[in-house]
């Protein structure tokens, strides 16, 4: 029987501001693991700490509601010990790029097969809207007493150089390009990262709805709005590592694109590399029946609860005579 | 008169070594059976056998610790007991490092304050032990480094110089290394100048091969093997722990035995008929012993208890478990031509070493990650939201001086009450403490069955001195404890299930423990949150539920505090009323000076407490029942577990010894302790401060 997009939705009451970029970005969820049939019992969604940190509830899997800025090493930890599970980690801005940034960095390193969101609305929401890592400098939104003294970081060009090898960008209201997007991620052999540009309806009130649409932004010419997002895969753009030896070119346009910002933003995959092992593989390098018998499924006691296991060697070797 | 002679035996078991030394020095020598023992067996003077403290120093990363462990494993060969400590500087190369090993025909658990023989090859190890060295006892050093000054050694600190010269200018004496021999040698130590350098050099002529003169590195070989023929130790039984610790380099080995047997000879030549008292006779060895170190019998625990998956942060003295648990990742199972495996994960810090240890045991696996005092202080966040979530997890915590980065690579047992306070609001969790080596292996097992069991976290606390130590001991029995995983539910009907087809994961009940489902699991969905949440997992803020789940998540304690059984909780060793109450490392010294106390008629009982964390109370407080004297014994300065007694019981110690100078306490130190205490004129507090 087919799993219905009704299958992966909670009854959990959500109590996400109106108008809050997060529904969208859960609804892009909802629908890909639709769309993909991930039995729910197969899929854990963690997540960090923060309006996005509620995600989890609203979704019909496990879900696992962590620390602030510690979803990345719960999500690999578990998707290490059990790789059979499907592993989507969420989070906001303020959780990735700024309480939990080295976890961003060092999750890069190795590469775990899982995917990341981030829910990048440049501001910390349930704290009342103090300035996120993602808030542009000298940015003043309506919750902040004074502009933003920080520069913004550029999740996409760290992830790159953190060791990311998939690398996109959606709108939380564009939610089927998302919703492709977190499709491909999830198909992906790798750690993925989306980053979801999404409005704060309540204390951002920059990047709002409108300014992404281009509201303030009319064509003179046909009178009409430019959006400001524009999608790589329409300008012909390849993020796709088709070669090892084209890294440092695909490397060097990621770079050059997630710099635009202002009237252009792009949205799409930036990048794709799957030249880069796995963790998983390299633990298969060391442990070759990894996969079919990882800590998760391995038997340890038998039905007296003696344990199975022999270290008989180990102590041979410490025995004074043999 | 047999019970006499018998007793005079144990007398020289436990006395021959260093202790006997301490014992004529110490001002009322009031043991009758002693003085008469040294009266009659005047021998004992002369030849003390199979019982000494062997110490052998050099700088960091010459070969001090493969010297002994080639002279531990040959003792143990030979038959012998032993009790080794290892300790170091903050440091890769150059720092003054050095290893004593306590031999004896019996089962020792400390080392001793004196040293019977030194063994050198620099002049940093003469320089910062030469006054240890007992009456009787020996050193043996290069002989070509007699004129080097203390100035001359960058690595002697500023502190250490002063104290040093000070000894040597109130004896009239400069401060070369020959002024701190001819100190020691006026106290009479005897001393055996060894010429390595002209001894590399024949035994590279002898050998045929002038680039072995060269091979300074195995000189550590030569100092042990000189120690060995002065002994009188068997050298073939030499030459085979030589070949064991060199077994995966046969090359190394064989020039090693070659050196070995050059030096032992010249050795034996040349101090025939020398005064020196210590011999080292081999026996038979006891079947089935296995000498093993610290920071190998916790994870050869975890191995054993099922535990597949392990994170870690570098730190000093934690690594080696997660070391050796990687190097022996691939693991035999028995009755199975399968592999089960370890899966090792270096992590970015504590942090994320322990939040990724908790996302590993939501799937079932049994998980731990090792660490200590630095690294745990970052863990305490995770900690709560693992007491929140009831997961089982192990935190194998190797305390190291604090606070602060303290003394990294030296010991304390600074860090009990953060284990049982860290982390913010309440949640359960066991404190559970390993008093020695042997029983960590076991209590690593057991550590799990509580974890699971509980369904909180565990934190196992052991320590620098443990981990840094080596002992021999009966070998490890794989199938003394049985694997407890607790309540699980592995397949979901239809009546497991709760509101909206959801698993009840916190589910409300008579039994606070809930059975525990893993991810993965089909029918079983549920969530976990930091959050106060629903039996489902939800996120809540209702007063009633709150209430209920703190209840729930709180009262598993009282479900533990009922069915650990007591020998878990708190062990009383000996009798008498006056009570040593101890936990951790410091049992070894505390079980020595017992036996010492007991031969000189005082009778002391020992109470090691274990189960730190729900506090065994009422177990603790029968056991101090009949105490009329109480003395907390503890290696940190305000006393915690005496602080945790009072607040339990609300009987407090009457005397505290505490020490916290980083190293660990040796047996005469609590031996004087707790005699001046039984005599009478001990203050209050002791503060204990030996060890270089």
């Amino acid at each position: 029987m087919a799993l219905k997009l009704s299958d992966y939705k909670t009854d959990v009451h959500n109590d996400w501001c109106p108008g809050c970029g997060d529904f969208g970005i859960l609804n892009a969820i909802q629908m890909a693991l639709a769309d993909l049939q991930v039995p729910p019992h197969r899929t854990t969604i963690f997540s960090g700490i923060g309006c996005s940190g509620k995600t989890p509830h609203f979704i019909k899997t496990y879900g696992i509601h962590t620390l602030h800025g510690r979803v990345l090493p719960f999500a690999q930890g578990a998707k290490l010990a059990n790789p059979e599970l499907e592993v989507i980690a969420v989070g906001g801005d303020g959780d990735g790029l700024g309480i939990g940034v080295g976890h961003l960095v060092s999750a890069g390193r190795r590469n775990v097969d899982m995917v990341y969101i981030i829910f990048n609305n440049a501001v910390y929401g349930l704290t009342k809207g103090q300035a996120a890592p993602t808030l542009k400098l000298g940015m003043k939104t309506k919750s902040l007493p004074q502009p933003n003294v920080n520069n913004s970081v550029n999740p996409i060009a760290l992830a790159l150089v953190a060791g990311f090898t998939f690398l996109a960008r959606g709108y939380s209201y564009d939610v089927r390009h998302l919703k492709e997007l977190i499709k491909k991620a999830v198909a992906h052999n790798g750690l993925a990262f989306i980053d979801v540009l999404q409005p704060c309806p309540t204390y951002n009130d920059i990047n709002t709805k409108e300014w992404f649409q281009g509201l303030d932004n009319i064509d003179p010419k046909a009178g009409k709005a430019i959006p400001r997002m524009y999608k790589l895969e329409e300008t012909g753009y390849d993020g796709e590592v088709h070669s090892p030896d084209e890294i440092n070119q695909k490397m060097s346009q990621v770079i050059e694109k997630s710099n635009e910002w202002g009237n252009k933003i792009p949205i799409g995959i930036f990048y794709q590399n799957e030249h880069v092992p796995t963790y998983q593989e390299r633990i298969i390098a060391r442990i070759p029946d990894y996969m079919e018998n990882p800590p998760a499924l391995q038997q340890i006691a038998d039905n007296e609860g003696k344990t199975v296991t022999s270290i008989d060697k180990l102590l041979a070797d410490l025995q004074v005579i043999k | 008169m047999h019970a006499c002679a018998s007793a005079l035996t144990a007398v020289r078991r436990i006395h021959a070594n260093a202790a006997s030394m301490m014992l004529r020095r110490a001002a009322d020598n009031s043991s009758k059976a002693l003085k008469e023992g040294h009266a009659k067996e005047s021998k004992l003077e002369k030849t003390i056998m199979n019982s000494l403290s062997w110490v052998i120093g050099g700088a960091q990363g010459s070969g001090v610790d493969s010297a002994a462990n080639i002279f531990s494993r040959a003792c143990a060969i030979g038959g012998l007991h032993l009790f080794g400590k290892r300790e170091y500087y903050s440091n890769i190369k150059g720092e003054h490092s050095y290893f004593t090993v306590r031999i004896s025909d019996r089962p020792v658990h400390s080392h001793v304050d004196e040293i019977s023989m030194l063994v050198s090859f620099d002049a940093e190890t003469i320089f910062r032990h030469f006054e240890e060295v007992t009456a009787s006892g020996a050193i043996i050093y290069d002989s070509d480094i007699v004129n080097t000054l203390l100035d001359e050694v960058p690595t002697v600190d500023d502190p250490a110089v002063a104290r040093i010269k000070k000894v040597l200018q109130k004896a009239g004496l400069g401060f070369t290394v020959q002024d701190a021999l001819e100190h020691a040698k006026r106290r009479g130590v005897i001393l055996f100048p060894m010429p390595f350098f002209q001894l590399l050099k024949e035994f590279a002529q002898e050998a045929n091969d002038p680039a072995l003169s060269r091979l300074t590195r195995m000189v550590n070989v030569m100092a042990l093997s000189a120690s060995m023929a002065i002994m009188d130790f068997d050298s073939e039984v030499l030459a085979r722990a030589i070949q064991f610790i060199f077994r995966t380099k046969k090359k190394v080995a064989d020039l090693n035995v070659q050196a070995c047997v050059h030096t032992y000879n010249y050795a034996k030549a040349k101090f025939a008929g020398s005064n020196f008292s210590y011999r080292l006779k081999i026996k038979p060895p006891q079947p089935d012993m296995i000498i093993v170190q610290g920071n190998q019998s916790s994870a050869l625990g975890k191995m054993v208890a099922g535990c597949r998956f392990q994170t870690y942060y570098p730190i000093t003295p934690a690594s080696d478990d997660s070391e050796f648990l990687e190097a022996n990742e691939i693991l035999d199972l028995y009755d199975s031509g399968k592999k089960g495996s370890t899966v090792v994960i270096q992590t970015e810090d504590e942090i994320a070493a322990l939040t990724m240890a908790i996302g590993s045991a939501l799937t079932g696996v049994r998980t731990a990650t090792a660490t200590s005092g630095p690294g745990f202080s970052l863990m305490a966040e995770a900690l709560g939201w693992a007491g929140m979530n009831e997961v089982p997890v192990v935190i194998s915590l190797y305390q190291r001086t604090g606070p602060s980065t303290g003394l990294p690579t030296r010991h304390e047992q600074g860090d009990l009450n953060f284990a049982i306070n860290a982390g913010h609001g309440e949640f359960p969790r066991i404190v559970f403490a390993s008093g020695d080596i042997e029983e960590s292996f076991y209590d690593t097992m057991k550590v799990f069955n509580f974890a699971d069991r509980y369904q909180m976290p565990v934190i196992h606390m052991l320590d620098k001195a443990m981990a840094n130590s080596l002992i021999t001991c009966k070998n490890f029995n794989v199938k003394k404890i049985a694997i407890d995983r607790g309540l699980r539910v592995k397949q979901i009907t239809e009546k497991d299930k709760g509101v909206a087809d959801n698993y009840l994961r916190f589910k409300l009940s008579n039994n606070p423990i809930s059975p525990m489902v893993v991810l993965g699991t089909k029918n079983a969905i549920f969530w976990n949150s930091g959050d106060e949440h629903t039996e489902e997992g939800h996120i809540t803020e209702d007063p009633e539920i709150r209430v209920q789940m703190m209840d729930k998540r709180m009262t598993k304690l009282d479900v533990a505090i009922k069915e650990i059984p007591d020998e878990d909780k708190a062990v009383a060793y000996g009798s008498g009323d006056t009570v040593i109450i101890s936990w951790g490392s410091t049992k070894g010294a505390i079980l020595d000076a017992m036996d010492i106390l007991a031969v000189e008629g005082m009778r002391v009982k020992y109470i090691q407490v274990r189960l730190m964390h729900p506090f065994p109370s009422e177990l603790v407080k029968s056991m101090l029942k009949d105490a009329k004297t109480v003395i907390d014994i503890e290696m940190n300065y305000t006393g915690q577990l005496g602080s945790l007694v009072r607040q339990h019981t609300g009987l407090e110690a009457n005397y505290h010894i505490v020490k916290y100078n980083g190293r660990p306490m040796s047996l005469n130190e609590v031996y004087n302790g707790v005699k001046r205490i039984i005599r009478g004129d001990a203050p209050r507090r002791q503060v204990l401060k030996s060890g270089a």
